[in-house]
């Protein structure tokens, strides 16, 4: 068994309303930046996964980046090996 | 007396109230905690609201995965009448027993204040001692209220009668999308309860357990709770015993 690490970076899917990305948006005139648009804010999830091979510790991420860290109905992930 | 289960998980904090509230409305209400995996043979469960393992990750998910919804779950599949208030809705949203999901409310505030919804449907478990589609007035009390679907998912829902209730002005009028206060957290189609294709399982934001006597300014909420005390009576005796779901306690 080796363990490995990944991180799961889940969003808003396109066309979702995402009211933080839009107040993130709308702060950044107070900043005096301008030119940045279409911010979405999402969550990240690290974790340490114990398998036999990557192939099978990714399996497992797999399944919990769907069932568990986003909602498919208004979420995408994906998942990084670290 | 029909036995109607009120689910308690970590977090949750108006099963007090939901309770007291199907008492009032004519049942035995009794806690069922989150780790049991049987449902005590309720003749029907609520989802009460509150904030499920402190809604981390997301509002609800967590809850999906406790053995108690294991239970709820398969109790729904048996056709047994389940009704998620607030948190709950979004817990039974979450496990996928009804359509759509809750969003961070469009003006990203938490909101507790009372609002007016009316039922679309009146021939419901849920809905059929409110006698008219007149605007009820209860509390809320979010900050992931915004109801979700696609356009396919909610055309199909309009067309099949799905949506249960929606935000309404005080007179009765469908509120706006956006920029109407009667419509508190931007629901899309001013949605604020739907019902699963079956009709056994409905979820709605607003709290009607917090409005069943008129001392707390509104009572619009009681007949809601007796409409589903009522309708588990009469599953109760059409059924003879109580299907109780698998335990696995």
């Amino acid at each position: 068994m080796s363990t490995f690490r990944f991180a799961v970076n889940v969003l808003p899917k396109d066309g979702i309303l995402d009211p933080q990305g839009r107040a993130v948006e709308g702060s950044l005139g107070h900043l005096g930046v301008d030119g940045v648009s279409a911010v979405r804010v999402g969550r990240r999830v690290e974790l340490t996964v114990e398998a036999g091979d990557e192939a099978s510790a990714r399996a497992v991420v797999d399944r919990l980046g769907q069932e568990l860290f986003s909602n498919p109905l208004i979420e995408s992930f994906e998942v990084e090996a670290r | 007396m029909t036995r109607i289960g009120v689910v308690v998980f970590p977090g949750s904090n108006c099963d007090r109230d939901t309770l007291r509230g199907l008492e009032l409305a004519g049942a035995e209400a009794v806690p069922l905690w989150h780790e049991q995996g049987s449902l005590d043979g309720a003749a029907a469960v609520v989802l009460p609201g509150g904030f499920a393992y402190g809604d981390y990750l997301r509002a609800g998910v967590i809850a999906r995965f406790s053995p108690v919804m294991r239970a709820v779950s398969a109790f729904a599949a048996e056709g047994g009448l389940v009704l998620g208030i607030c948190n709950g809705f979004q817990v039974i949203a979450e496990a996928g027993l009804v359509p759509g999901a809750l969003l961070r409310n469009r003006g990203l505030r938490f909101l507790g204040r009372d609002v007016h919804i009316a039922a679309e449907q009146l021939d419901t478990p849920f809905t059929a001692l409110l006698g008219d589609g007149r605007a009820l007035r209860m509390p809320i009390a979010h900050g992931e209220g915004c109801y979700y679907a696609d356009d396919a998912t909610l055309d199909e829902l309009e067309r099949d009668g799905q949506v249960l209730f929606r935000y309404v002005r005080a007179d009765g009028t469908r509120a706006a999308v956006e920029g109407d206060p009667a419509n508190p957290n931007g629901s899309l189609r001013a949605i604020a309860g739907v019902r699963n294709g079956r009709g056994n399982v409905a979820g709605l934001m607003p709290h009607p357990e917090r409005a069943v006597d008129a001392i707390l300014g509104s009572d619009d909420g009681l007949p809601i709770l007796r409409s589903l005390v009522e309708a588990a009576a009469r599953a109760e005796q059409g059924r003879g015993a109580i299907p109780v779901a698998a335990g696995v306690r």
